[in-house]
């Protein structure tokens, strides 16, 4: 079960700067541990992390084995119109997980 | 007057005898370390930032996650928690607060994770929840989080009397190759350096919170469980009653701490 929190204003001012937050439960696995029997963990992060904002892609990340579990990214983007911020992101064991969220921008 | 006098210090000395009696029998205050502080106090900016920011706090993935636990309907009746509940943030303010105690139709002591699976078996009549997993954790960090801010007010009922006593007994005795108790560091030397960290008072009120070294939520059992590790004890079973003796003995050393759930720690 992928879980995620996403984080925005619901309203802005258009051409103000946003905060843009989000979380998501991983265990963003190095591939450098071993389990109990010694056997070598495989590597699964989520490598690839894409921020579209009314289909435009405003952010995207790329991590690999360094990253905390349960990864946390912050961006600031500039509010432009009222519509739909797409979250997805994508991990080594091909799981994909989405979050959506909307923001109504005022002149 | 000559024979008034006596006869009422008799009266006051039967009370004082009275009263040491009733101590010996039962005292239910446990030793507590003066003034109480919450592991939170012990810890970095950073990891205290990070707790207080409610987005930012990986804990809160948990708590999320139990929110939506709250809603989805389980087990044969197909009830969720909020049919009978409702809104949790009404029905279950300072619930968190009061755990561990007894459950009078199960007649055990129990804690919060342990009401929670003892509701879904009797009444949702579903599979109880994977000890220490991620929908145990997240329905009891969802729950004790309605309580967050409030003062823990845990009483040793009758029943449990036995539970508190061998908790306390625990709490005070040498164990592992380090031959140390819990009050070795949590009374007598919190405060000071281990190593890379600061002791603390050893509290739960923070529980199910997460730590960073674990990378994820876990529960005041498994924090007891690695003090064991750390003495190179052997380590109680998850559920052992130990643990749970243990647990409801620090929630009484801890009463009038806030709630903080979901807590970080290093």
């Amino acid at each position: 079960m992928a879980l995620a929190r996403v984080q925005l204003p619901a309203r802005a001012k258009r051409g103000e700067a946003i905060e843009v937050r989000i979380a998501i439960q991983h265990p963003m696995e190095t591939g450098f541990r071993f389990d109990l029997m010694g056997k070598a963990i495989p590597k699964n992060v989520i490598h690839s992390l894409r921020v579209r904002y009314n289909g435009a892609e405003v952010f995207a990340a790329e991590m690999g084995s360094g990253v905390a579990a349960n990864p946390y990214l912050q961006f600031y983007t500039v509010a432009e119109a009222s519509g739909e911020f797409v979250f997805e992101w994508v991990d080594d064991d091909g799981n994909r997980g989405s979050e959506r969220a909307s923001i109504t921008v005022v002149p | 007057m000559g024979d008034g006098f006596p006869i009422r210090v008799y009266l006051r000395l039967s009370a004082v005898a009275l009263s040491v009696f009733a101590c010996a029998a039962f005292s239910a205050e446990p030793q507590k370390p003066a003034p109480l502080k919450s592991g939170i106090e012990f810890s970095s900016d950073d990891v205290r930032k990070l707790q207080a920011d409610d987005f930012a706090n990986p804990g809160m993935l948990w708590v999320a996650r139990g929110e939506k636990l709250w809603r989805e309907p389980a087990g044969a009746g197909g009830q969720a928690c909020a049919a009978c509940h409702g809104d949790a943030a009404k029905s279950m303010k300072g619930v968190a607060a009061r755990y561990p105690r007894v459950d009078v139709s199960a007649g055990r002591l129990v804690n919060l994770a342990g009401r929670v699976n003892i509701c879904r078996e009797r009444n949702q009549k579903a599979a109880v929840f994977k000890e220490e997993s991620d929908e145990l954790l997240g329905l009891t960090a969802y729950v004790a989080h309605q309580s967050r801010g409030l003062p823990v007010a845990v009483s040793v009922e009758p029943q449990a009397r036995k539970n508190f006593e061998r908790g306390r007994e625990l709490y005070g005795t040498r164990i592992g190759q380090m031959n140390l108790a819990c009050t070795h560091c949590h009374d007598s030397n919190w405060g000071k350096q281990l190593l890379g960290e600061t002791i603390s008072q050893g509290h739960g009120n923070a529980y199910p919170a997460y730590r960073l070294g674990w990378q994820a939520a876990g529960s005041l059992a498994r924090r007891i469980r690695a003090c064991f590790f750390g003495l190179r004890a052997e380590m109680p079973a998850y559920g052992a009653q130990e643990l749970l003796d243990l647990e409801l003995y620090l929630a009484v050393r801890g009463n009038g701490l806030p709630v903080e759930t979901p807590g970080v720690r290093r």
